[in-house]
């Protein structure tokens, strides 16, 4: 990946933070002004987060639950404003763009959702599914839609003829591929996949993987690829982020980040990541749940569950420091 | 005591009577559509303290093979078939009073969804008091510090304060834990577990795994821990069965199947794992879609999807003992190959 350094990054989150907070209703709002309520709680979904993706880089976002992968993912592809920070298009702001170079750039960036179920709209053909948006977009007229589905249905390996069916009449797995189908019809260069693989069954998640892999060979695509499965992140990513309750602990080249993982918090989910290995093995588990984002901890938000804290880990927050080359951690023990 | 002597194929020991014997178990869903067999022909033994992994793909019927064997299978489905010896007794011969006093108390389930264990509207102590009341004649304040004893054993921090607590007051992570207290409560000589910790975090998933393991050593409890994932079994479990379309195509000692599969059905599920392949080369895929129940191929089948299929697999295949395990093939891979 060193060529694609000089260039701009595809897309860069610099600094983004997302909050969520319940809007209080008059009754609230007035409580709240003489003081018989608290403000409302807000919850920092995500904490002054940064990625580059490079064109052509497959980037393996991973966290649990709550992490705040999800949102980062849905600010990138643009669902969600950033309540701060900006996000960067090829190098130019797309807050400064004109709405018509904006709307250019956000046609690049799709989206493929998680559940194969729910992100297709039962009552549609795979027709309009999949075309609807490229006519709607005037990327191709009206009259060829058909072939131009049939087209992209081929491309991700399904039969052309099925496109006047509707999304039950398919299994998990085609269902997958034709989000993705419908992803990839608008032309896009840069495919966020939140868990896209995660509903799946074993034998038909290699299907859909090896599909991701093949177009991204085929169309030259960039990934940002949301997962909690190391195993499938550290297959098909090219750098790896891992995130704690919001923050970026630490980023690297995949095979970096898997054979020298340098935050406590990757360390332990890399041992605790269940393998084929047959072994009595004693699960050391790290103790402790996941704290709530409404209330993360002070400092170093993993300190309450880390095995080496020290003391000023619950005071200060640590930075994202370069350790090596292309490899960055937060974590004060590098400090040493 | 004498040590009982140990079986070679097994490795465990002989002599002690198995807690369950599932013999030729048949499972049929009565629909419009015609009859779907999730459950066909699967017999399988389970010792005191041993950790049996079932595994298989959605729709594969390990759910319903657990179902099946608590008697929770409702209409259109009806158990037709086979023979379920709990400590030498027939589950299926047995009538609602009794089964209602083994389950729960000698046998308990726990679900993919802890939800489905727990009544949201009722606090945690009042649940789990009334299990144990349910079965056993003790006294309020007894059944309260069973209760805390319970919580405390699957690392809920200050039982106490929690026992107060409703469902929605704890996490994923925590409701599961309580469920699972709850299914141990009553020291059961079976415990059965549906995917019990599919939907949860590594770092949680792996607590409860330890916790789950632990038990099962110090209790003697025998488990079957039902689940799509075959890491999750590689760390704990002792005997494992995989399943297809119903069947039992695979069942043995859990190094030789994950480490010497036989069947090309499991090898190829092995085989398909990211981590079993090379990185940023294409996995390697099993083609085609699992078989609907309701039209299943004729002979074996996965004989469509198969990289081994022969003319043979027209038939139904038998079972077949080789090395440590049994296995449902025509073409099996034997050691030799694998060499």
């Amino acid at each position: 990946m060193k060529t694609v350094e000089a260039t701009h990054a595809l897309l860069e989150l610099r600094d983004v933070s997302k909050q969520f907070y319940k809007r209080p209703d008059i009754a609230q709002r007035m409580a709240i002004k003489l003081g018989f309520a608290a403000p409302p709680a807000t919850v920092h979904a995500v904490d002054r987060a940064s990625i580059k993706v490079f064109p052509g880089e497959v980037v393996g976002l991973v966290g649990e639950s709550g992490c705040g992968k999800s949102t980062l993912g849905r600010v990138a592809v643009g669902l969600h404003a950033p309540t701060m920070g900006q996000r960067l298009w090829r190098g130019q702001d797309m807050a400064g763009m004109t709405a018509n170079a904006r709307r250019q750039a956000q046609l690049k960036l799709q989206m493929v959702f998680q559940d194969p179920y729910a992100s297709l709209n039962p009552r549609l053909r795979v027709n309009q599914i999949v075309g609807e948006a490229a006519v709607a977009h005037g990327l191709v007229e009206a009259r060829e839609q058909k072939s131009f589905v049939a087209h992209l249905l081929e491309r991700v390996g399904l039969d052309p003829n099925v496109s006047q069916r509707f999304p039950h009449q398919f299994s998990g797995g085609q269902r997958a591929r034709i989000g993705i189908a419908r992803a990839l019809a608008l032309k896009s260069e840069f495919l966020v996949c939140d868990e896209a693989v995660a509903a799946l069954d074993v034998s038909i998640q290699a299907q859909v993987i090896n599909l991701f892999m093949q177009l991204r060979q085929e169309l030259g695509l960039t990934y940002l690829f949301i997962s909690h499965d190391l195993g499938v992140v550290r297959h098909i990513s090219d750098r790896v982020v891992i995130m704690y309750l919001g923050r970026v602990v630490e980023t690297a080249d995949a095979q970096a980040l898997f054979e020298h993982p340098n935050h406590p918090y990757t360390q332990a989910l890399l041992a605790e990541a269940p393998t084929l290995v047959v072994k009595k093995k004693t699960f050391v588990a790290i103790r402790g749940e996941i704290p709530s984002p409404l209330n993360p901890p002070s400092g170093c938000h993993f300190h309450p569950r880390c095995p080496h804290a020290m003391a000023r880990c619950s005071v200060e927050a640590p930075a994202l420091r370069n350790i090596a080359a292309g490899h960055e951690s937060a974590c004060h023990l590098n400090d040493r | 005591m004498a040590h009982p002597s140990i079986d070679s194929k097994s490795g465990f020991p002989v002599g002690v009577a198995p807690t369950l014997q599932v013999e030729d178990l048949k499972t049929c869903f009565f629909t419009k559509g015609g009859v779907a067999t999730a459950v066909d022909s699967v017999s399988f033994t389970l010792n005191p303290g041993e950790i049996m992994g079932l595994v298989g793909e959605s729709g594969s019927g390990k759910s319903m093979t657990g179902y099946s064997i608590v008697g929770l299978v409702d209409p259109p489905g009806e158990v037709v078939g086979g023979r379920i010896l709990f400590q030498g007794q027939d589950l299926r011969q047995m009538d609602e009073e009794s089964l209602r006093r083994l389950r729960g108390n000698r046998i308990s389930m726990i679900f993919q969804d802890p939800m489905m264990t727990l009544n949201p509207v009722l606090r945690i102590d009042t649940q789990m008091i009334e299990t144990v009341l349910a079965h056993d004649k003790v006294s309020h304040s007894a059944a309260r510090e069973r209760a805390r004893d319970a919580l405390a054993r699957v690392g809920i921090p200050a039982p106490e304060e929690r026992l107060r607590a409703y469902p929605h007051q704890f996490s994923g992570g925590m409701r599961q834990r309580v469920a699972i207290a709850i299914a141990m409560l009553n020291k059961p000589d079976l415990i059965i577990a549906d995917e019990p910790t599919t939907a949860l975090d590594v770092t949680i998933q792996a607590q409860i795994l330890f916790e789950m393991q632990k038990l099962c050593r110090e209790t003697g409890t025998a488990l079957i821990w039902i689940t799509h994932d075959l890491s999750v079994v590689a760390g704990l479990v002792d005997t494992v069965a995989v399943m297809y379309a119903g069947k039992l195509v695979e069942t043995g000692p859990v190094r030789s199947v994950l480490e010497n599969p036989l069947h090309p059905y499991t090898r190829s599920l092995i085989e398909s794992l990211p981590s079993r392949n090379v990185r940023g080369r294409p996995l390697k895929q099993i083609s085609g879609i699992a078989p609907s129940l309701l039209a299943l191929p004729v002979g074996c089948a996965f004989r469509e999807r198969c990289p081994a299929a022969g003319p043979a697999c027209m038939e139904e295949p038998l079972k077949r003992e080789l090395h440590k395990s049994t296995v449902r093939c025509w073409f099996p891979f034997t050691a030799q190959e694998v060499v």
